[in-house]
């Protein structure tokens, strides 16, 4: 019987690989006598597979037959693959078995569509029933949310989860349309509006009633493929926005399209992931979410596309030259803020440290600011940094050395005359890709 | 007051010996340049003055940090102890004068040399202690679990309340390579001890299988195309991976292999957590209540 685990383990993982989120963030909770298991609000990295991503849950299907027809998905109907699944008993012992030899933080439990997406969320809650309270599982569960499944089924599995998801996968209808037949933009975002709607009525019962019991306590989030349709960054960052705000979703993941089918309407098996424009997007999330930037300020119609070589915070910050620079000990928060090189923990640090005394070039850098990238935008006590020579070209390259190899267009060479002047437009035109 | 270059104070390498160097710097309005562990070697025409570790004293410098400096001071120094920083000693002296100067506002100091390097020490203990609560990797010995580590910080006291909140039913040992120490819980009870060596017995046929199923989801998980070894590197460096059950077929390690060669010195006393594995208690055993800060 192990053996057959081994194999079902094999597909199952195989089939959810695609699936980006592994965060155990979001809640914390303290262990109980009799069960086993906690959760941290930080969220805990077991490992880190091959391709640098985290490992924190254990990332299974529960079976990968699949009633729908999605192009992009290896679990679609129409391919040819070994067909298997877990019962509930044998994923209940795997998760406690590895959770207890510390491999993982939990259970993440997605699952293809069985014959309808209401029996498919009844195996889901049947399992996780029996993880839950005949295995005093403890730990922090991750769920998928089906598309299409009835809302008494979503919010029984709600009661049973830290976490739920449902992917969004295509911005918009149209390709959704095109490459997910099966899949409208209503079956997805009724489930999710409903969740959303439960939590905040938990939140107020939690009010009320002190051992009521907690509705996805982690949040929700959702997954956006990139790379699979033509669909610009402009409108992927602005829907991300959208659904921070409107859905108050606690994170939205990017997966750059792998090609695991031959389709006339996708990508051709043999184009590469676009890993830098997944990395970008991932960059403009972080703006989104910590430093206060707003979706239009980073792209709009006439630039609706990330520039690769130049990150978008320092993008901005090429674009609105006007602003900088600025002084390091009275500039607001949300101004440190935006400065490259000023992350969240260091400007809070610069914060605390001028209240003592001001801060010079020297202590920026004990406090961990990477001088290399700000000291274009700042001063300290009213001087720019020592030695700095303030040229437009000068400010490029250095801002791109650490970039991305790609072609420089300004060809290392020395040269007995001066090159010629450059002025601040042409750096702004030329970051900005309107060349 | 004596700003002797070559003043070095000697102590026992316990925190409370340390403060007791904190007492008598200000009991003879001196600065020492070293305050040296005894783990250091003497150097030759070494005049190193000792300093006998007396709990009255330790208890006056360590109970008036809350309130002269502040309790996150405290928090901080305590902190400061466990890290693997060579200068430890240093640091912590210095910031401790700095902090009975200045008062609270020492944590906020962060352009300062010695709070800075301070707080690099024990963001890397901190840092390097929430690592651990991902990558101890259990192996089950009937009923317990076993675990070995070999980190550069002390970080056994840090993990302490994290895993025995986590798996409240079991009865558990980390096992600290690097600096001789375990941590041991059982019915509902932590504890530190120092421990010279471990022998493990074999492992059954439900730990191998398991095993074998970690390693192949873990194979299985990671994207082809996407393959980055030097990002996992940053996260998950290769220090890690020798006891990382994923990892014991790659490194070539007999990850369970922890005894080492020979008993000097005769068995003080043997503890058994499980009727089959055995660990030997170091004859020097004492620990400090100081130490276990977080048990």
């Amino acid at each position: 019987m192990i053996i057959d685990v081994y194999n079902k383990l094999t597909v199952l993982s195989d089939s959810a690989k695609y699936d980006v989120a592994c965060t155990s963030s979001g809640v914390d909770r303290k262990g109980k006598f009799g069960s086993i298991g906690s959760a941290a609000k930080a969220g805990i990295c077991h490992s880190f597979s091959a391709d640098g991503r985290c490992i924190s849950l254990l990332k299974v299907l529960m079976t990968n037959v699949c009633i729908f027809d999605c192009k992009y998905c290896v679990n679609r109907v129409s391919n040819d693959i070994e067909r298997v699944a877990f019962t509930p008993h044998e994923l209940a012992e795997l998760t406690i078995n590895f959770y207890r030899r510390n491999y993982i933080e939990g259970l993440f439990l997605s699952s293809g569509v069985i014959k309808s997406p209401n029996h498919t969320t009844e195996q889901l809650i049947k399992a996780l029933e029996l993880l839950r309270s005949v295995y005093h599982f403890n730990g922090y569960i991750h769920v998928k949310a089906i598309p299409g499944a009835d809302s008494e089924l979503i919010t029984r599995l709600g009661l049973l989860a830290d976490r739920m998801s449902i992917n969004i996968e295509l911005p918009s209808q149209e390709s959704l349309t095109l490459l997910a037949p099966n899949k409208t933009k209503e079956s997805i975002l009724r489930p999710m509006g409903l969740i959303t709607a439960k939590i905040q009525e938990n939140c107020t019962d939690l009010v009320k009633y002190r051992h009521a019991s907690k509705f996805v306590p982690a949040g929700q989030s959702t997954q956006l493929i990139v790379g699979a349709t033509p669909d610009t960054d402009h409108k992927i960052l602005t829907l991300t926005e959208g659904l921070y705000k409107k859905y108050h979703l606690k994170r939205v993941f990017f997966s750059a399209y792998m090609p695991v089918a031959e389709n006339s309407l996708l990508p051709s098996m043999d184009t590469k992931p676009p890993l830098l424009r997944e990395h970008r997007l991932y960059q403009a999330d972080w703006l989104l979410r910590f430093y206060g930037f707003e979706a239009k300020e980073l792209l709009d119609e006439q630039n609706p596309n990330f520039n690769l070589q130049v990150d978008p915070k320092c993008n901005w910050a090429l674009n609105h030259l006007e602003k900088f620079p600025l002084e390091i000990n009275k500039a607001p928060f949300e101004m440190l803020l935006r400065v490259p090189g000023i992350g969240v923990t260091s400007a809070q640090r610069i914060l605390m440290a001028r209240r003592n005394s001001p801060i010079d070039f020297s202590g920026l850098k004990k406090i961990g600011v990477v001088l290399k990238r700000a000291q274009y935008f700042i001063t300290c006590k009213g001087k720019i940094m020592d030695g700095l020579k303030v040229t437009s070209d000068g400010t490029i390259r250095a801002l791109m050395a650490d970039q991305y190899k790609l072609p420089s267009p300004y060809p290392e060479q020395l040269s007995f005359f001066n090159e010629p002047f450059i002025t601040r437009e042409d750096v702004q035109q030329c970051l900005t890709g309107q060349i | 007051m004596l700003d002797g270059t070559d003043l070095i104070y000697a102590y026992d390498g316990s925190f409370e010996g340390l403060m007791c160097c904190v007492f008598e710097s200000y009991q003879r309005k001196e600065i020492p340049s070293v305050i040296r562990p005894p783990s250091v070697q003497e150097t030759l025409f070494d005049t190193a003055k000792w300093i006998e570790t007396d709990e009255q004293k330790a208890d006056r410098v360590y109970n008036s940090i809350p309130m002269k400096i502040s309790p996150q001071a405290q928090e901080f120094v305590k902190l400061g102890f466990l890290t693997c920083d060579p200068h430890k000693e240093m640091l912590i002296f210095r910031f401790l004068r700095l902090g009975f100067k200045h008062g609270g506002k020492v944590m906020m100091m962060l352009t300062d040399d010695t709070v800075c390097s301070l707080q690099k020490a024990v963001r890397h203990l901190t840092s390097e202690s929430h690592k651990f609560k991902g990558f101890v990797r259990f192996s089950v010995y009937g009923e317990v679990l076993i675990a070995v580590i070999e980190p550069k910080n002390y970080v056994l006291p840090l993990l302490s309340p994290h895993f025995c909140d986590r798996y409240r039913n079991e009865r558990f040992m980390i096992y600290d390579k690097t600096h001789g120490m375990a941590l041991i819980f059982q019915s509902q009870k932590a504890e530190l001890i120092f421990v010279e060596e471990l022998t493990l017995p074999d492992v059954d046929s439900a730990e191998l299988e398991y095993r074998r199923l970690w390693k192949q989801f873990y194979k299985t998980i990671a994207i082809e195309g996407r393959n980055n070894p030097r990002c996992r590197m940053t996260f998950m460096p290769k220090r890690y991976w020798s006891q990382m059950t994923e990892f014991d077929e790659i490194v070539g390690l007999a990850q369970w292999q922890v005894a080492e060669t020979g008993a000097k010195e005769p068995q003080t006393s043997l503890c058994t957590l499980d009727a089959r594995s055995t660990y030997k208690i170091s004859p020097d055993y004492k620990v400090t209540k100081k130490d276990l800060f977080h048990v």
